[in-house]
């Protein structure tokens, strides 16, 4: 499935953006608050569209099911009947699957981070680069060096620009057949499914980090370099300890992505949750309330991390208020990480 | 690199469907989203609430699962989503007026999976606007309607469009699922078809069905960096 | 107050890593009968080191299918075992490796696997890679369509390109049918599983399903008067075992085994327990192919 839509894209700050995406404002401020005859009509179109609702459910989709079976415990049985003989066997084979979902999510989650900073400090260092004469070195070392930060800036943007652009099944399914032809067999479908998790995630935690410590106001880094810092410590000691906790909703989201995306390696035979679901229903016969049972495990382990990048931050608005400190650009990356991303 | 000229035709079969899917996905990923967008700030809460159950389902599912319910749920219910089959688009894309219907759960899948994405991206838009800006519009006496009409909609636009953008690009990609779910001939099904089945060398089928998606992708992100590089200096 | 993000970060990281750690079960127990081979050959190799990787489908009824225990059953699977015991190894050391077609010849060039039976069909262009022993079993190809349906009498039905069909992705089946079809685009439907062409069948999405006879009878038998196979067998698979190209020794121990077997009533008892279950006519053992 490639890459859920959570590609951020996260972009430099614009201020209109910086109010917070607070839940309830739409409410109280595109219409005043109800009067008897606005809450009336409330309550009529509440009743109609709920009596809608029930009767589409029930035509459209209770009685067609109801009339292939698929309520039947034959169908339901080895998935809530306790006392099922395929119950047992089944719900193991399941955690197993997840079990391994989440070994694939954890892998590619760590990977992504580590090299995703490497890459973001990276493109930041050879930014600061571009300006730099080596004026110290002889001319022509200083055009080598140049001409090297140069070619390593034209390689990294365009690996950053494929990687972000190729569906992530695309790129597993190339990673598990290209990298044995050169030599390189990792021989478990689980590390081509995490390598190729990676690639894509790397790129876009760092851009994500990138573009947060692009976004810090400008006297950061001159106040760091005022003291004598080297541009590698500025980035180290002031810029990335304050990118991530202003980009960490953004990461945590991309989490959620990493976890939905593990699903694709059911096509290079990864056992993840989905692929022993496939193998089941093959048993079982029953691929739609399986699926309706994954799915909602699915829902609700990503709707809780998902609240947790919420929760995360409300509590960094709240403690940056605290502290007053003028810190517009700061927040309005934050928010429109959360915008640009819901795409996260 | 002879695999990249034997095979043109191939890659641009697959990227005409590929092509034809992300289009329409689009236009059904606009229309779904900007409808709940709408119900999510609506005054009437059971509207409200309709829009949230929506938007946390679909964001939350993996699209695998939600590609599964629309190729095999939709039939359980009797329909091969013919209601796609519109008469007039139907000419420019044939492949919606086909008696295999997974073309059509292709486009119904990507616009209900993406429409979640676009509905957030529109939220995320109006929240942009200052609150002041609809307060004087109903300190003005102005409806609600009228105030998302004359007030919000078009501002909100202006601060949606990146993110927007943001999201169509992931449909793009995410459209390669569409070959593994019953759709023939669009660039991911090319892929296997060409590195398996005919056993060609990997790296330029690769090389190939990278083109058909980056020339798609990369544009578009581009010019999303321009819009927003342009709006940054005009503020 | 500044690092805390970080410190969560790397808390986050190692939590992954934690959870990454916990996969992976070990079994154990189990000695193999003692039996010697020539000193040097694969035999007395996978022999010292009481263990054998076999490639394998999961996701074949009737050939190859992970159970709920997690455990594959099926005809290779029983066939890949006999060869297993002959070699001296208890079942329980065999590591099972799931090989879909599209990357069989590769595990075996690779070494990841010592034998391969996986509903491999022996021909021209898998022999330039690697080598087969066998075959140990003959399947054609055939078409299921629903009970009510007599429109459909074979291949030939489908070149008026108004029937569709639906096979499996990289599959010997769905590559076969290609050359019947009018229009691709408009009559083939390729899924990852044939559970899923069964359901399309059955939703009228697609007029007929088409893969090996044995898999379809599954089908027939698990689905009671829902659907039938249309005309007879348009093709004739052989199955092979497949090792690395060029293990003439290996090849041959294989070749005896399955000579073997055919005759002492153990090929019959690995078709009864598995695939015999949807056909019950036990399959006449075809003659070993010393090319």
């Amino acid at each position: 499935m490639n890459a859920p839509p959570v590609e951020s894209r996260v972009r430099s700050a614009s201020p209109a953006r910086a109010r917070r995406a607070g839940a309830g404002r739409e409410a109280s401020v595109l219409y005043d608050a109800p009067g008897p005859r606005a809450r009336r009509t409330a309550v009529i179109v509440s009743v109609v569209v709920a009596v809608l609702l029930v009767a589409a459910a029930y035509l459209l989709v209770y009685r067609p099911l109801a009339a292939r079976g698929e309520f039947t415990m034959a169908k339901w049985g080895p998935i809530i009947d306790p006392g099922n003989e395929n119950f047992g066997p089944l719900w193991k084979r399941l955690f197993t699957g997840f079990r391994a979902t989440l070994t694939a999510a954890g892998l590619a989650i760590a990977a992504s981070l580590t090299l995703g900073t490497g890459l973001a400090i990276l493109r930041i260092q050879l930014k600061a680069q571009r300006s730099r004469r080596f004026t110290g070195l002889a001319a022509p070392a200083g055009y080598a060096l140049r001409a090297l930060a140069w070619l390593l800036r034209l390689v990294t943007r365009f690996c950053v620009e494929v990687f972000r652009g190729l569906p992530v099944v695309i790129t597993i399914f190339f990673v598990s057949t290209v990298l044995p032809g050169i030599g390189l067999n990792l021989h478990e479908a689980l590390w081509y499914l995490v390598v190729g998790l990676t690639l894509y995630n790397m790129v876009v935690i760092g851009e994500i980090l990138r573009s947060g410590m692009e976004g810090l106001p400008g006297g950061q880094r001159e106040a760091a370099a005022a003291v004598g810092l080297t541009s590698f410590q500025v980035t180290r000691l002031v810029l990335l300890p304050q990118a991530f906790r202003i980009m960490l909703p953004a990461l945590i989201s991309q989490l959620v992505v990493v976890l939905k995306d593990t699903s694709l390696g059911f096509f290079i035979s990864y056992e993840e949750v989905l692929r022993i679901t496939t193998q089941a229903i093959q048993i079982l016969g029953n691929p739609i309330q399986l699926y309706v049972v994954v799915g909602a495990i699915y829902i609700a382990v990503n709707y809780t991390l998902s609240k947790l990048a919420q929760y995360v931050q409300r509590r960094l608005s709240r403690g940056r208020r605290a502290l007053a400190a003028g810190a517009t650009p700061p927040v309005a990356l934050a928010s429109q990480a959360e915008a640009g991303g819901m795409s996260l | 690199m002879n695999v990249l000229v034997d095979n043109f035709d191939v890659f641009a079969g697959g990227f005409w469907v590929t092509l034809q899917v992300c289009l329409l996905s689009t236009a059904g990923a606009l229309l779904l989203g900007t409808g709940a967008a709408v119900l999510r700030i609506s005054p009437i809460p059971p509207l409200r609430w309709m829009g949230t159950a929506y938007v946390t389902v679909i964001r939350n599912a993996p699209l695998t699962v939600i590609f599964f319910f629309v190729a095999f749920g939709l039939p359980a219910l009797g329909s091969n989503a013919a209601f796609l089959d519109i008469p007039g688009l139907n000419k420019v894309f044939s492949r919606l007026g086909i008696d295999l219907p997974y073309f059509r759960f292709a486009i119904l899948a990507l616009s209900v999976y993406t429409g979640a994405f676009v509905c957030e991206a529109l939220r995320s838009g109006v929240n942009a606007v200052a609150a002041g800006q609809a307060e004087a519009a109903r300190a003005l006496g102005l409806t609600f309607t009228q105030n998302l009409r004359y007030v919000i909609l078009p501002q909100a636009w202006k601060a949606a469009v990146v993110p927007l953008g943001t999201v169509l690009i992931a449909m793009i990609k995410n459209s390669a699922l569409a070959g593994f779910f019953g759709l023939s001939g669009d660039l991911s099904q090319a892929a296997q078809d060409l590195a398996i089945v005919k056993a060609l060398p990997v790296v330029p089928v690769f090389i190939g069905i990278s083109i058909g998606f980056l020339v798609m992708t990369v544009p578009l992100g581009l010019l999303l960096d321009r819009v927003e590089r342009r709006r940054a200096v005009a503020r | 107050m500044r690092t805390k993000p970080l410190v969560a970060l790397v808390a986050i990281a190692g939590l992954a890593l934690g959870v990454a750690a916990c996969g992976g079960d070990d079994k154990g127990g189990g000695t193999g009968t003692t039996k010697t081979f020539e000193a040097g050959t694969t035999m007395e190799r996978l022999n010292k080191a009481q263990k054998i990787t076999v490639g394998t489908k999961f996701d074949q009824p009737g050939f190859g299918l992970k159970n709920l225990s997690g455990k594959p059953e099926g005809f290779d699977v029983e066939i890949a075992k006999i060869i297993a015991t002959e070699l001296g190894i208890p079942a329980d050391k065999i590591e099972w490796k799931e090989t879909p077609s599209a990357i069989r010849e590769q595990v075996i060039q690779n070494g990841d696997v010592d034998i391969v039976a996986a509903t491999y069909t022996i021909n021209e262009p898998r022999k330039q890679k690697i080598d087969f022993a066998g075959p140990y079993y003959v399947a054609g190809q055939h078409i299921m369509v629903r009970n009510d349906d007599s429109s459909i009498t074979g291949p030939d039905s489908f070149k008026d390109g108004t029937k569709k069909v639906c096979s499996v992705t990289n599959s010997t089946p769905a590559n076969n049918i290609k050359k019947y079809l009018k229009d691709e685009a408009t009559q083939l439907v390729l899924f990852d599983i044939y559970q899923k062409c069964v359901t399309a069948l059955e939703g009228k999405q697609v007029d007929a399903v088409t893969t090996d006879n044995v898999i379809l009878t599954g089908f027939i038998a698990n689905n009671a008067g829902k659907f039938k196979l249309a005309g007879t067998k348009f093709t004739d698979e052989p199955y092979g075992i497949g090792l690395k190209k060029g293990d003439d020794k290996f090849r041959e121990f294989i070749n005896k085994t399955l000579e073997t077997i055919f005759g002492d009533g153990r090929y019959e008892k690995a078709w009864r327990d598995t695939a015999g279950k949807f056909d019950p006519n036990l399959p006449a053992p075809p003659s070993v192919n010393r090319y």
